[in-house]
C-alpha cells in the first residue's frame, strides 16, 4: 500500500510538468506585451518595463522561462497577479469557497441520487422507477445555466426560500441553491448509475445466499446487494468531486460566487498570465491528489482490488 | 404464542422461536409440487406434480439432466424462488409437517438456513464477494440467535476448522476470492451447517470443482450428514457422486419424477427408458474406442411439453400408447417406482 502510494505520487511529476508546461507556453507564448496598458492611458516609462521584464524573465527563451518558474513553484510560490496580489493568497480564498460549494453539491448528489437510484432498482418497472428515469433524463437535458435561472426564480424570487445570490464569504445556507443546480446534473447519473448496479446485484447469486441463509429481504437488499452495487457510484462521485473542486463557472457565474472557476475566466479574460497558469497549476495537483483518493477508496470498497 | 395444535410446532422456547420436531422421522413431505415461470413466450410448467419425502438422517439424491426441474424444487422447498416469475399454483412443502408454503414470508424465512440449509453449486459467486467469509458465517449467529459479534466470530472458526479449512483463526478474515475453488465450497457447507439443520440441500455442490476436491467435498458432505443425522437431499446430473453417498435416489424429467429406488437397484436394473439412458452414456472403461453412448435429442421444451409420456420423442421403446397416456408413476417392484408404461419390460431387459 506505502508503495503503491509512493509510485502514484512519483507518477504525477512528469504528468504535472507536462500539464503545466503546455499551460505556460499557451498562455506566455501568446503575442502582445504584457506591460501595455498596465500605467493607464499612456505608455509605460521605459524604467518600469525593464523591472517588468527583468522579475518575469521575459527576455529569456521559452524552456529557461519554463525552468525558472517550476523552480519559484516548487518552493510554494506562484507569484503575484497583475494587481500585486499574490495568486496563493487569491487561491486559498478561492478554494474555501469552491470546496464548500463542491462538498455540498456532492452531498446533495449522494442523497437524493442514490435514495432515488435504490427506489428505483427495487421497484424496477414500477411506478416509481419510470417517475425516476424519466425525471433524470429531463434533468439531464436542460443546461445548467436554465436549471440556475429556473431556481433563481422560484425557489429564490417567487417563494423566497433561499437568497438568489450568495455573498463573499457565503454561508452553507446561502450555498445551497447552488450546489443543488451543480449537483443536479450528477443526481441524474448517481440515480442512473445506482439503479443499473442493484438491478444486476439483485440477481446476484450471492444474494440469492443471503436470502436462503433466512435474512430479512431489507438486510439482502440493504445490505449484501448494495453494498457491492455502491462500489462505482462511489467512485463516479469522487472523481465528479475532483471535477467540481476545479470550479463551475457557469453556477459560480450565475449565484456570484468567488469560487475558482470565476477566478480562473476572469484571469483568462484579463490576460493576467501568472494567476492563469497559477491557479491551473493548483488545478492539476488538486485533481491529481482527488484521483489517488478515488483510487485508494476504491481499493477499500472492494477487496478485489488490490494496491500491492 | 397460544397453543397451537399443528402437529410437529411445539409452542415458542426461551429464545421466542418456534421449534419444529419430525414425526415419525419424517423431515420433509413434499406434496404434487407444480411450479410455472410466466414468462413473455407463455408459461413454462418447469415441475408438474412432484411428491417425495424424506427421513432424518436420510440421503436423496434427485437425478436428472439440466432443466428436468431439480434445482427448481430445491428452490421451491427453500422457498427462494423469484416470485414472480414463478408460480406455485398447487402443492404443498411439509416440514415436520407443517406446510411452508402457506407460511408468512416472516416466519417462514426463520425455517431457511436455521431448519432448512442450502449450499449452492458456484461458490465464487454465491459468497459475497465484498464481506470476510468469517463474517459472513457469523451472520448466521448474529442474524438468527441475536449472538455478540466476537462469539459469533468464534462460531465461525469452529465451523470453519470443522469443514478442514487449514489455519481457519488466521483465515476467517479474508475474503472469497483468497480461497481455492474447494476450499470456498468448504466455506459454503460451515456456512450451511452452522445452525444445525435438519435438512441439507446441496445442488450440484460438485460441479464445478476437479475430481479429486469433488471426492473430498462429498466424504465432507456424508461425514457431516451422517454425524448430524441431517436428512440431505443431493442435487446431480453426476451419477458416480450418487453411488456413495445417496440411500434413495430420484429420477426426474420435464417436472416429473419419472423413477424412484434404491440406489442399488437403480444401477443395477433401472426401471424407465430414461434412467438406462442416462446410465448408458456413462464413459467405461472397459467400452474403451467404442462411441460413447447418449440419448438422442434434446429434452423439451418446457413451454410446449409433448402429450403423453414427455420422453416419447426420444425413447427407442415409445410405442402409440405413449404419444398419448401420461403414464403414473406406480410401484413396479417393491420400494421401487416408475412412470413408463413397459416398466416391467424396461426391468427385465
Amino acid at each position: 500500500m506505502g508503495k503503491y502510494i509512493i509510485r502514484r505520487l512519483l507518477q504525477m511529476i512528469p504528468v504535472i510538468i507536462g500539464t503545466t508546461f503546455l499551460i505556460f507556453y499557451m498562455v506566455f507564448a501568446l503575442p502582445g506585451d504584457p506591460t501595455a496598458g498596465k500605467c493607464g492611458e499612456r505608455p509605460c516609462p521605459a524604467a518600469y518595463v525593464a523591472k517588468y521584464r527583468a522579475e518575469h524573465n521575459l527576455d529569456d527563451p521559452m524552456p529557461i522561462r519554463y525552468a525558472k518558474y517550476v523552480a519559484k513553484t516548487a518552493t510554494g510560490d506562484l507569484g503575484t497577479n497583475r494587481y500585486g496580489v499574490k495568486v496563493t493568497e487569491d487561491l486559498k480564498k478561492r478554494y474555501v469557497v469552491t470546496g464548500k460549494l463542491a462538498l455540498m453539491a456532492v452531498a446533495v448528489e449522494v442523497v437524493i441520487g442514490i435514495a432515488a437510484g435504490i427506489l428505483s432498482g427495487i421497484r424496477k418497472g414500477r411506478f416509481i422507477d419510470n417517475l425516476v428515469l424519466v425525471s433524470t433524463l429531463f434533468v439531464i437535458s436542460i443546461p445548467v445555466f436554465v436549471i440556475g435561472a429556473l431556481c433563481q426564480y422560484f425557489l429564490g424570487v417567487k417563494w423566497g426560500l433561499f437568497p438568489v445570490t450568495v455573498s463573499a464569504k457565503p454561508t452553507l445556507y446561502e450555498l445551497f441553491m447552488p450546489a443543488f443546480v451543480l449537483g443536479s446534473l450528477s443526481i441524474a447519473y448517481v440515480a442512473r448509475l445506482t439503479r443499473t448496479n442493484l438491478v444486476e446485484n439483485l440477481r446476484a447469486d450471492y444474494v440469492r445466499t443471503a436470502i436462503a441463509k433466512g435474512l430479512s429481504r431489507k438486510r439482502a437488499v440493504g445490505l449484501h446487494a448494495l453494498r457491492n452495487s455502491m462500489i462505482p457510484v462511489i467512485t463516479f462521485v469522487g472523481f465528479d468531486f475532483g471535477g467540481l473542486l476545479g470550479g463551475a463557472i457557469v453556477t459560480e457565474r450565475i449565484f456570484n460566487i468567488q469560487g475558482i472557476g470565476g477566478y480562473i475566466f476572469r484571469s483568462i479574460y484579463n490576460r493576467d498570465g501568472v494567476a492563469v497558469v497559477g491557479a491551473v497549476t493548483a488545478l492539476v495537483i488538486v485533481y491529481l491528489l482527488v484521483n489517488l483518493l478515488v483510487d485508494l477508496l476504491y481499493g477499500v470498497l472492494d477487496p478485489r482490488i488490490s494496491h500491492d | 404464542m397460544t397453543t397451537t395444535t399443528q402437529p410437529g410446532i411445539r409452542p415458542a422456547n426461551a429464545t421466542g422461536k418456534i421449534t419444529y420436531t419430525p414425526v415419525d422421522g419424517r423431515l420433509l413431505d413434499v406434496e404434487d409440487l407444480h411450479v410455472e415461470f410466466h414468462t413473455d413466450d407463455g408459461i413454462a410448467k418447469a415441475i408438474n406434480g412432484v411428491s417425495f419425502t424424506l427421513d432424518q438422517g436420510e440421503s436423496l439424491a434427485i437425478l436428472g439432466e439440466s432443466g428436468s426441474g431439480k434445482s427448481v424444487t430445491a428452490q421451491a422447498i427453500m422457498g427462494i424462488l423469484d416470485m414472480p416469475p414463478a408460480k406455485i399454483p398447487h402443492g404443498a412443502v411439509k416440514y415436520c409437517g407443517v406446510d411452508l408454503l402457506t407460511m408468512p414470508d416472516d416466519r417462514r424465512r426463520w425455517v431457511r438456513g436455521a431448519e432448512i440449509a442450502m449450499i449452492f453449486q458456484d461458490a465464487l459467486s454465491s459468497l459475497n464477494p465484498v464481506f470476510p467469509v468469517g463474517w459472513q458465517i457469523a451472520e448466521m449467529f448474529r442474524q438468527h440467535r441475536g449472538m455478540n459479534k466476537s462469539d459469533a466470530q468464534a462460531q465461525a472458526v469452529r465451523l470453519m476448522e470443522r469443514v478442514a479449512i487449514p489455519a481457519a483463526k488466521e483465515r476467517v478474515k479474508a475474503y472469497p476470492h483468497q480461497f481455492s475453488g474447494g476450499m470456498r465450497q468448504r466455506i459454503m457447507i460451515a456456512m450451511a451447517i452452522a445452525l444445525d439443520p435438519a435438512v441439507l440441500i446441496a445442488d450440484e455442490p460438485t460441479t464445478a470443482l476437479d475430481v479429486t476436491v469433488q471426492a473430498q467435498i462429498m466424504s465432507l458432505l456424508q461425514e457431516l450428514q451422517q454425524e448430524r443425522q441431517m436428512g440431505l437431499i443431493l442435487i446431480t446430473h453426476d451419477l458416480g457422486v450418487v453411488a456413495d453417498v445417496a440411500d434413495r435416489s430420484v429420477v426426474m424429467y420435464a417436472g416429473r419424477l419419472v423413477e424412484t429406488a434404491n440406489v442399488y437397484d437403480l444401477y443395477r436394473n433401472p426401471a424407465h427408458p430414461y434412467t438406462r439412458g442416462l446410465l448408458e452414456s456413462i464413459p467405461r472403461l472397459d467400452q474403451k474406442g467404442q462411441t460413447l453412448a447418449a440419448i438422442g435429442g434434446l429434452p423439451p421444451n418446457l413451454l410446449r411439453i409433448p402429450p403423453g409420456c414427455a420422453f416419447n420423442p426420444r425413447c427407442r421403446m415409445a410405442k402409440d400408447v405413449c404419444r398419448v397416456d401420461l403414464p403414473a408413476l406406480r410401484e413396479v417392484a417393491s420400494g421401487r417406482h416408475s412412470a413408463c408404461h413397459f416398466a416391467e419390460e424396461v426391468i427385465d431387459a
